[in-house]
């Protein structure tokens, strides 16, 4: 339940918040290093790197429980306990893959 | 899919959900998916493997055909699974047949709207100059 109505939320703000991002900093490298650096700005403050931290969980979670559901599409995994295993494993997964991401990113790069 | 009128009578409601048609949608839906998976994996892996983020350094990952090529088609794919993704939404939310219809018209207009901006942005840094 919890899984599946995630993946309709973080579908829609993939799409909506995700695709207006990537058109955003697709614009800005094409108009020069000036507007790259506004988005560059913009994406490192507090409030940007909520955004894209938000964004990258709902990217995985997205991809796990799409995942999932392909795997369900083929009429296995309806049982109820190994069902809920692997919708928590979606959850764990994308969280942890955040971190990690997130970890790798603002410890190495920063 | 095709609907003969051979189809026994769980053949023609096969795909006939909210929408009232859309198996060729479902197929698309999961087609667009797997293409995002791998593409997507790209996207990250590609950002984390350049040295740095700066102006000049993704610029130049997205002249090259391994960046522009496989951006275009993420843009492309992402904005086709999006739309699909949201009329799936649209049509299961919004009964009445005019706001339907017009929700899945502004959704068909932003989405490809969006997508045009991403390539031409992109064209323009492909094509472009040297930055």
């Amino acid at each position: 339940m919890t899984v599946s109505i995630l993946h309709r939320i973080t579908g829609g703000a993939l799409t909506v918040a995700g695709l207006a991002v990537l058109t955003w900093w697709l614009l800005s490298l094409a108009s020069g290093n000036e507007a790259y650096g506004d988005f560059s700005a913009i994406a490192g403050t507090w409030v940007g790197l909520v955004v894209l931290i938000g964004l990258t969980w709902a990217f995985f979670q997205h991809l796990l429980s799409g995942v999932r559901h392909l795997v369900m599409d083929t009429g296995a995994n309806f049982e109820l306990g190994p069902n809920k295993t692997f919708a928590l494993l979606t959850i764990i997964g994308s969280v942890v893959l955040t971190a990690a991401l997130w970890f790798y990113i603002l410890g190495v790069v920063k | 899919m095709s609907l003969g009128d051979s189809s026994t009578e769980l053949g023609k409601v096969r795909g006939l959900g909210s929408a009232h048609e859309g198996g060729d949608h479902w197929i698309s839906e999961r087609v667009t998916s797997l293409a995002l998976l791998v593409l997507g994996v790209w996207l990250i892996a590609s950002l984390l493997f350049l040295p740095t983020l700066d102006y000049a350094t993704v610029r130049e990952w997205l002249r090259s055909p391994l960046g522009a090529v496989p951006m275009a088609l993420f843009v492309i794919t992402s904005f086709y699974h999006g739309l699909e993704g949201l009329k799936v939404v649209v049509d299961d939310y919004v009964h009445e047949p005019g706001n339907n219809f017009a929700l899945n018209t502004l959704l068909l207009f932003v989405a490809v709207g969006g997508a045009a901006f991403a390539l031409f942005a992109l064209g323009r840094i492909a094509f472009g100059g040297a930055a």
